[in-house]
């Protein structure tokens, strides 16, 4: 199992987190990805090549010492053309947020009561359903972007984008870090993710809390479609309400 | 299992096109798993019934509006307050009824029909369904409170 090393303090960590069942990532709503077989654990950045030297994880990002004598992110303009239309300023109509966050438990509440089949096989079909509702909302947050935004230069920009512009738009707030392997892996991770927060914080609900991170796992993978990457997301959650999103880009 | 977020007062915007577009999923998604409108209109206004009862704790905390003394009242506060600050919008009131006990709210930019369009085969769909739910919850709750009060 592959080891995320810690580049500030070296330390180990073994990858004892609550994943997403494995059967969340099989089957979707959308279309389906193609799954190279390994389980709901970690996406070993290994399966490209043959024999593979240990990886080095970067921290690309971190999100909150932005601005204070900068992180690891070389300094960059903060937002990027695309906000304003997806951060609805500019004369666009504002809603409260309190409306999504309870539209977004009453969608989890709801697709979850419907699936009469409670066991493993139920919750995969409800995981997806959720996780292809996301991507649809993706998409189509993707196509509203103006041309200038698709242009990016790498897709370490297309995920730092995602980060801050999307993630603002969507949360009011930016992902707390971003690192990667460069090789196409990256994981994401907000300490305190709105979508958690009103659930209750430490391990109470911990089983829970994969429901609600499957429509905004697809709402990634959805954008990322649309700015033409593929790609594969799930999340996990230590302790809420802090959870990190996984995002391995597949290449076909 | 929900423990309410203590925001106080302060309230935080994001485009209503999430809301939107959300809701677009939703609807859609709802429309594959029943098999007729009558249904999915159904479902719509239970799950508004679920937002609205939680949605009105949130609105009594943050808007500060003291008890309305009659049913005009209340509709003036949901159009001009309610509508306002959730949404954006402030629909009109019209239709009263000679009783006073019913009026029409018009919603001229609905927010949840932006960029939507109807397929033929869904005309019994009330899309927006959700709202009255809303409605219907949070307007069930404030005569709870008002029957506890009156105890």
């Amino acid at each position: 199992m592959e080891m995320l090393e810690d580049p500030e303090t070296g330390k180990k960590q073994r990858e004892g987190r609550r994943y997403l069942s494995r059967a969340a990532n099989i089957d979707k709503a959308g279309p389906p990805p193609n799954l190279p077989g390994s389980g709901a654990c970690h996406e070993s950045p290994e399966k490209e090549g043959g024999a593979s030297p240990k990886h080095q994880w970067k921290r690309e990002w971190a999100g909150s010492r932005l601005g204070i004598g900068g992180g690891a992110c070389p300094a960059g303009p903060m937002r990027t053309l695309g906000a304003e239309r997806l951060l609805g300023t500019g004369g666009r109509r504002m809603a409260d947020v309190v409306l999504f966050e309870f539209l977004h438990t009453e969608m989890v509440a709801e697709l979850w009561a419907q699936d009469p089949d409670p066991g493993p096989g139920g919750q995969k079909v409800s995981l997806s359903v959720l996780e292809g509702m996301g991507f649809r909302v993706g998409q189509a947050l993707g196509e509203r972007l103006p041309r200038e935004t698709l242009a990016f230069r790498e897709e370490l920009d297309v995920l730092k984008f995602l980060c801050k512009d999307v993630w603002a738009a969507v949360f009011q707030k930016q992902m707390d870090s971003l690192r990667t392997n460069h090789q196409g892996t990256y994981v994401l991770q907000d300490n305190s993710f709105p979508l958690l927060i009103r659930m209750a914080s430490g391990l109470q609900y911990l089983e829970e809390a994969p429901k609600f991170l499957a429509f905004t796992c697809g709402l990634l993978r959805g954008t990322l479609s649309t700015l033409g990457i593929k790609s594969l997301v799930t999340a996990s959650v230590a302790a809420l309400p802090a959870c990190k999103f996984q995002v391995v880009i597949q290449r076909s | 299992m929900s423990r309410q977020a203590n925001r106080g007062t302060e309230s935080k915007k994001m485009s209503s096109e999430l809301f939107t577009l959300t809701y677009g999923a939703l609807v859609t998604q709802l429309c594959k798993d029943y098999e007729n409108d009558e249904d999915v209109n159904k479902q719509l206004d239970k799950m508004g019934y679920n937002i609205g009862v939680r949605l009105i704790e949130d609105f009594l905390a943050r808007s500060n509006v003291g008890r309305c003394h009659d049913f005009r009242e209340t509709a003036d506060v949901i159009a001009k307050v309610a509508f306002k600050m959730y949404l954006g919008i402030t629909p009109s009131i019209t239709n009263w009824s000679p009783a006073g006990d019913e009026f029409s709210l018009i919603l001229e930019n609905n927010p949840l029909v932006d960029f939507v369009e109807l397929p033929d085969n869904h005309s019994s769909l009330i899309y927006s369904n959700l709202l009255c739910g809303v409605l219907r919850g949070a307007l069930e709750m404030i005569r709870k409170l008002r029957y506890t009060a009156n105890t």
